[in-house]
């Protein structure tokens, strides 16, 4: 037999999104049932976009039964933020914002220079967030797939009062019998889609028919080139003097801070093209586009160590 | 050319089930001793089936040149903890994603040193599929039989005697029959499996997703084939219904997912553990036991005819029943036990030892109840498999067998026949910890 690289699962030939999607709503309803303040996390991304339709299948027919939080950045783009509402008022959500400023302002989050990536700091905000609001468990997209450290964490994951993961401590994990049990002051992080992984999510878009901000398919845009990754050129992420600034098709595979996520080049402008691209990409979501996390090779172990998400 | 050695010896036919469609989605494990080449064989597998970025190649390779190796150390790939690199083991189960045009796989990868048999059981509890890795040179070892006596407790009849590093061995077919025999009298005691041995090199990457053709005295399938056409459990839709209600859903006018509703909902949300629900059929809502007929079955706004094992759907019936979370829609005519003792195989997950004098909860499918452990009747040792007589408690890693006496009833089937409703966990109710894994013997 021969498997080549761009031969990957065909989607209607298969029910594995049906057992992913089941799996998803479990999950979601264990845990809207057993905890006493639940809350989504909405970014905006395509992650927790299909988060947000998997909680509203598995409440319907009632209406979403917690309310969503966006730890603002300050650094988003203004399409993803316009998207996230839109999200919020479609699924009838109430919607938390809190901002990575006003903690900046109160004095927990102290950035070295004003244009450091506030990605990393977000994790304060949220735990402030998670204290004023009392919240239990926090609905999150994260997919072990992205990560070597998130193939590792829990479904549903106990954190302390300073949002700290133990990987030597995180409880065993058996059939689909959840443990959403924490001690007052702590909260559980649950990750409905761990088992996912990115073509999964974007065949999943395009089956159910989610929509996403633009941003995430080909469109015209400068950047510059450093190494191997094109750098948005926005407000925040300027053209050094004697960059060449290049208008190139892009598009986004991760949206988040604009300091630390860079397009890829592509012409993929619809979910088709994008599948299609994804089943032969050989580039990892977050090696090709997350600055942040090629800082070390336990970058993403060691922010979660630290309460990130 | 010698047929006995092409086919392994069944000890449990795929039947009527291997004519079913495999479904999209199987989910295995591997186990093996520490040097077996685990990590090797799952590096191979998401490696050759085109599963590994360029980046993260790139990544491994550089590692693996700066550590002074001649190949890549494919263990980088799967041990992602800062504790686990340093020290060159892995120290937790990990879940690895990879798929053919076929099929989505994934991969429990659970750590094979001794000390982390609860990690087995955790990576087992959810598997269709074990792969048993044995070093062609050493043949079935006591972990081998230990992994299989495990796999065996946590229900999976299909394994997979990866019989691995056959080129250090010159492809010797008399080594691999040996130890093919050697197994299969070892598993033939545990109970009834299907087992599919299969001859390779996980480092050349020989029958695993490519079929050797320079060994003329294999020709069975290669280890991916194998996976590719293998039955996951849920292919066997023959056991009864069982539906534990995780929610009820009621909606009133104005508070429906739509907005304003003109008529009110009254319905109960949950996962099929087992067997088929058609429009129409009659349930028995456990543990009251009352009937009543299915009125509606749909997944969030799509309304369905007929829903199988492993569907999160919502039911709505066509009588009021008083029916609450914990409770079950079972098949009339075969209903699980209301029971309020157990008797269990429990495997201790915790470093704190079993208290028989305290209280535990149990978590049993969506009802959580308080029990007390009664009486210890034995310990397995893993590695012989032999009864220890009557321990007063039981430590890390332990499997005893258990009595407990429950504060309110479970709806409990054995696990032997129901994986879902034959399960639970154990909580530790000052800790919140799970500290022990059960599966229901009567």
């Amino acid at each position: 037999m021969n498997v080549s690289t761009c031969e990957r699962l065909d989607p209607a030939a298969a029910d594995h999104l049906d057992l992913l999607e089941a799996e998803a709503l479990f999950i979601l309803r264990e845990v809207a049932a057993e905890c006493r303040h639940p809350v989504l996390l909405f970014s905006g991304g395509k992650d927790s976009a299909v988060l947000l339709h998997l909680a509203y299948k598995a409440f319907y027919p009632e209406r979403i039964g917690c309310a969503l939080l966006h730890i603002d950045t300050g650094h988003n783009y203004a399409e993803v933020i316009a998207y996230r509402d839109r999200m919020a008022e479609r699924y009838g959500c109430r919607l938390h914002v809190r901002s990575v400023e006003d903690s900046i302002r109160k004095g927990s989050v102290r950035l070295r220079h004003a244009l450091e990536s506030r990605n990393a700091h977000q994790a304060v905000t949220l735990m402030e967030a998670i204290a004023e609001f009392g919240f239990d468990a926090c609905f999150g997209g994260a997919r072990r797939d992205e990560e070597k450290a998130r193939a590792k964490e829990r479904i549903v994951s106990v954190r302390d009062e300073f949002g700290q993961w133990e990987p030597k401590n995180q409880r065993p994990e058996l059939w689909s019998l959840y443990n959403t049990r924490v001690a007052l002051g702590d909260h559980l992080r649950v990750f409905p889609i761990s088992n996912w992984t990115e073509l999964d999510v974007w065949q999943y878009i395009q089956r159910e028919d989610i929509e996403l901000p633009e941003l995430y398919f080909a469109h015209p845009r400068q950047v510059v080139r450093r190494g191997d990754i094109l750098v948005p050129v926005t407000h925040l992420t300027p053209a050094n003097p004697g960059d060449t600034v290049e208008t190139v098709s892009c598009r986004f595979r991760t949206v988040g801070d604009i300091s630390c996520t860079a397009p890829v080049a592509s012409t993929a402008s619809n979910v088709a093209d994008i599948i299609a691209e994804t089943a032969q990409c050989l580039l990892t979501e977050r090696g090709a586009t997350r600055l942040d996390d090629r800082a070390s090779e336990a970058a993403m172990e060691q922010r979660k160590k630290e309460g990130y998400f | 050319m010698n047929a006995m050695l092409n086919s392994s010896a069944d000890s449990f036919d795929h039947g009527a089930e291997s004519t079913a469609r495999p479904t999209g989605l199987l989910r295995f494990i591997t186990a093996g001793s520490v040097d077996d080449g685990k990590s090797t064989l799952i590096g191979r597998l998401l490696h050759d089936t085109g599963n590994v970025a360029a980046d993260q190649l790139a990544s491994i390779r550089a590692t693996s040149q700066k550590r002074g190796l001649a190949a890549i150390d494919w263990s980088l790939l799967t041990d992602g903890l800062i504790a686990e690199r340093e020290q060159g083991i892995t120290i937790d189960v990990a879940y690895r994603y990879f798929a053919t045009a076929r099929r989505k796989f994934i991969i429990g990868d659970a750590p094979g040193h001794e000390q982390y048999t609860r990690n087995m059981v955790t990576a087992a509890s959810g598997a269709d599929l074990a792969i048993l890795l044995v070093d062609a040179r050493k043949g079935v070892v006591t972990q081998t039989r230990r992994h299989a006596y495990l796999a065996h407790l946590l229900g999976i009849r299909e394994l997979v005697l990866a019989v691995n590093k056959m080129d250090l061995v010159d492809w010797q077919p008399t080594v691999y029959q040996a130890i093919v025999d050697d197994f299969n009298t070892f598993v033939g005691r545990l109970g009834r499996h299907h087992v599919q041995a299969i001859p390779l090199s996980a480092l050349n990457g020989t029958n695993v997703a490519t079929r050797a053709e320079a060994i003329p005295w294999y020709s069975g399938p290669c280890l991916l084939e194998h996976l590719q056409s293998s039955p996951a459990r849920r292919d066997a839709a023959d056991a009864p219904l069982r539906l534990p209600v995780q929610r009820v859903v009621r909606v009133m006018l104005g508070n429906g997912a739509d907005g304003e509703t003109a008529t009110e909902f009254r319905g109960y949300q949950g996962m099929l553990a087992s067997g088929r629900l058609r429009l129409g059929d009659e349930v028995a809502v456990m543990p009251n036991g009352q009937r009543a007929r299915v009125a509606r079955l749909s997944v969030a706004e799509r309304d369905l005819a007929e829903a199988g094992a492993d569907r999160s759907v919502v039911v709505a019936l066509d009588r009021e029943i008083d029916i609450s979370r914990g409770d079950m829609l079972c098949d009339p005519q075969q209903l699980p036990r209301i029971a309020k003792s157990l008797t269990a195989d429990i495997c201790w997950l915790s470093e704190q030892p079993l208290d028989m004098r305290r209280k535990y909860l149990i978590k049993h499918a969506t009802r959580s109840v308080n029990a007390l452990f009664e009486e210890l009747s034995y310990r397995v040792d893993v590695n012989s498999l032999a009864q220890q007589a009557a321990p007063d408690t039981a430590q890390m890693n332990d499997i005893v067998r258990a009595r407990l006496k429950l504060h309110q009833p479970v709806l409990a089937d054995a696990y032997g026949s129901n994986r879902t409703t034959g399960s639970f966990i154990v909580i530790d109710p000052v800790s919140l910890h799970t500290v022990a894994a059960g599966v229901i013997v009567e």
